[in-house]
């Protein structure tokens, strides 16, 4: 099998702080790959980093087979053409309608004249259930239509790989449910790649065909979701069950605390 | 005391890195090929939010201002009967230094704050990165149609200001004062240079057009993206953007009146 996303030896620090050391992981073709850690362990800076908004400090990071990090202005934009990214915040065009938001991508890329445009768009915006709302601006949407919203701009120009930020977090049960079972429904029929980061284990892991876990800086368990279940490394299990007391650090990696008590400054 | 330098030395060497990273930006947001046809409605839709809803506020501000010309004018000129002259300075006044800075200063506070908050909200909500990975470059469609739009309405909202201005002092002059009316003009037209004080004034309104909407643009960019980090990059636009306008506004008059 073929991997559409090849992650080796990657490693990346903002400013001092390094996120990453070493993490290496493979996205198959077709396949739906979840990578979980939990809040601030650098989930984000992943997806930037294969997008290409960040730089590695070493490592390889290659996208269809082509090395991002590498890539001239133009080619890294050609290559963005056909992947999307669904932003935590769904980061809709606040000065446009919904509709206007998911048709554009297409007027961006495509010559596609006003009609296909229009059928495009309804077409992306019933398959997230959000035909009847596409006067609405973006500030008259609650949090789960937003977010449906951005999945139908993300998937306007029917792209080979999506990323998606954190797609359940902060939503309620029922919006929660929705989202999965379309984040689902749209792989299987558009026979997309995806990459979802997340905390919620079970909503991740009840889609994902793969999954990996990350914590201190790189990959400490790999798998499908049900040999994750049964690993019993203590770190897989503590994060799968959510124990706060396990070797999972809560802290922001500092010295030690009786250190840092005597140092007596700032 | 070599901590004191070494501070200076700092705060130098950043100021001049942030000069780099403005250029920078400004470069390549206006550089590349022209599209016009994805360019112009953006375009036009800045000329409207900077430029036509600017100038309610400019044309009050010029009409007001104008009126105080005219009224501390003629009390000054009329103590040595020279109230004839009152046209000629008000308009002097206007075209050559108040048009342009007091249009400057408003625009810096009525629209530059507008964008820096705009596109540091923008930043924040994620929306500059989506149009990064939609292939979008946020410099070519956030960045220059703001630029272009408010690189050619200042020096318009000035000539505007200074216009409504010239009118307000004759209201005051004339209308009430009762400076002959035809003296007010013919003097104000003999006197008044078109070209030397109309141009220099133009060519002031365009230089500080070009600083505060690329002192507001770049602040709005390379804001910190959180609710502290926005407010402190408009407070910062507005300050800088001011200060900006007024030392420029010495030099230029010294470089154009001085010799
Ligand atoms: N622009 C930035 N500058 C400095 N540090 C950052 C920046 N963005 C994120 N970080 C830090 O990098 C770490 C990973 O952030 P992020 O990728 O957003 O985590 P996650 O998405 O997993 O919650 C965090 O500790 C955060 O504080
Ligand atoms: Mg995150």
């Amino acid at each position: 099998m073929t991997n559409l996303v090849e992650l080796k030896d990657l490693t990346f620090a903002h400013g001092d702080h390094r996120v990453y050391d070493g993490l290496s992981l493979n996205v198959p073709k077709g396949k739906m790959v979840a990578v979980m850690g939990p809040s601030g362990i650098g989930k984000t800076t992943l997806l930037r980093l294969i997008g290409g908004q960040l730089k590695p400090d070493s490592g390889s990071i290659k996208v269809a087979g082509e090395e991002v990090p590498q890539l001239k202005r133009d080619a890294l934009y050609q290559l963005r053409k056909r992947m999307s990214m669904l932003f935590q915040s769904g980061a809709l065009f606040t000065d446009m309608s919904v509709y206007e938001n998911v048709a554009f991508p297409l007027r961006e890329h495509t010559d596609l004249p006003e009609e296909l445009i229009r059928s495009v768009v309804l077409m992306k915006l019933e398959a997230v259930g959000l035909r009847g709302a596409r006067h609405l601006m973006p500030s008259e949407l609650s949090g789960g239509m937003a977010r449906r919203a951005a999945l139908a701009r993300a998937i306007a120009l029917d792209p080979d790989l999506i990323l998606y930020d954190e797609p359940f977090a902060g939503q309620d049960p029922i919006s929660m449910a929705v989202i999965v079972k379309l984040i689902k429904s749209l792989n299987e029929s558009l026979g997309l790649t995806s990459i979802v980061v997340s905390h919620d284990v079970k909503e991740v892991l009840s889609i994902a065909d793969y999954a990996y876990v990350i914590a201190d800086k790189k990959v400490v368990g790999q798998g499908t979701p049900d040999e994750l279940r049964s690993n019993d490394t203590a770190i897989i299990q503590q994060f799968l069950n959510g124990a706060p007391d396990g070797p999972v650090a809560f802290h922001y990696s500092d010295d030690d605390f009786t250190t840092d008590l005597l140092r007596g400054e700032g | 005391m070599s901590q004191f330098f070494q501070s200076i030395g700092r705060r130098v060497l950043d100021s001049l890195a942030g000069i780099g990273y403005a250029l920078a930006m400004l470069m390549s947001a206006i550089i590349g090929k022209p599209q016009p046809r994805k360019s112009w409605p953006l375009f036009v839709k800045q000329m409207y939010v900077v430029g036509v809803l600017s100038m309610l506020i400019v044309i009050v501000s010029g009409l007001f201002i104008g009126m105080v010309l005219g009224l501390q004018g003629y009390t000054i000129l009329v103590d040595y009967g020279a109230e004839q002259s009152l046209g000629p300075m008000v308009a002097l006044s206007l075209l050559r230094e108040l048009g342009p800075v007091v249009t400057g200063l408003l625009f810096a506070g009525r629209a530059g704050s507008a964008l820096t908050a705009e596109i540091g909200l923008m930043k924040a909500t994620e929306q500059l990165s989506s149009l990064e990975m939609m292939a979008v470059d946020p410099l070519r469609r956030v960045i220059a149609p703001r630029f272009w739009a408010g690189l050619i309405s200042m020096p318009l909202l000035a000539l505007m200001f200074s216009a409504v201005g010239i009118y307000g002092g004759y209201l005051v002059g004339s209308g009430w004062l009762g400076v002959d009316e035809g003296a007010f003009w013919s003097v104000m037209q003999s006197a008044v240079d078109w070209q030397d004080d109309l141009l220099n004034g133009i060519i002031k309104s365009i230089v500080f057009a070009f600083v505060v909407t690329w002192i507001a643009l770049y602040k709005g960019y390379r804001s910190v993206p959180t609710s502290a980090g926005i407010s402190a990059a408009t407070t910062s636009t507005v300050v800088t953007a001011s200060l900006a306008i007024l030392g420029l506004d010495f030099i230029l008059t010294a470089i154009m009146f001085g010799g």
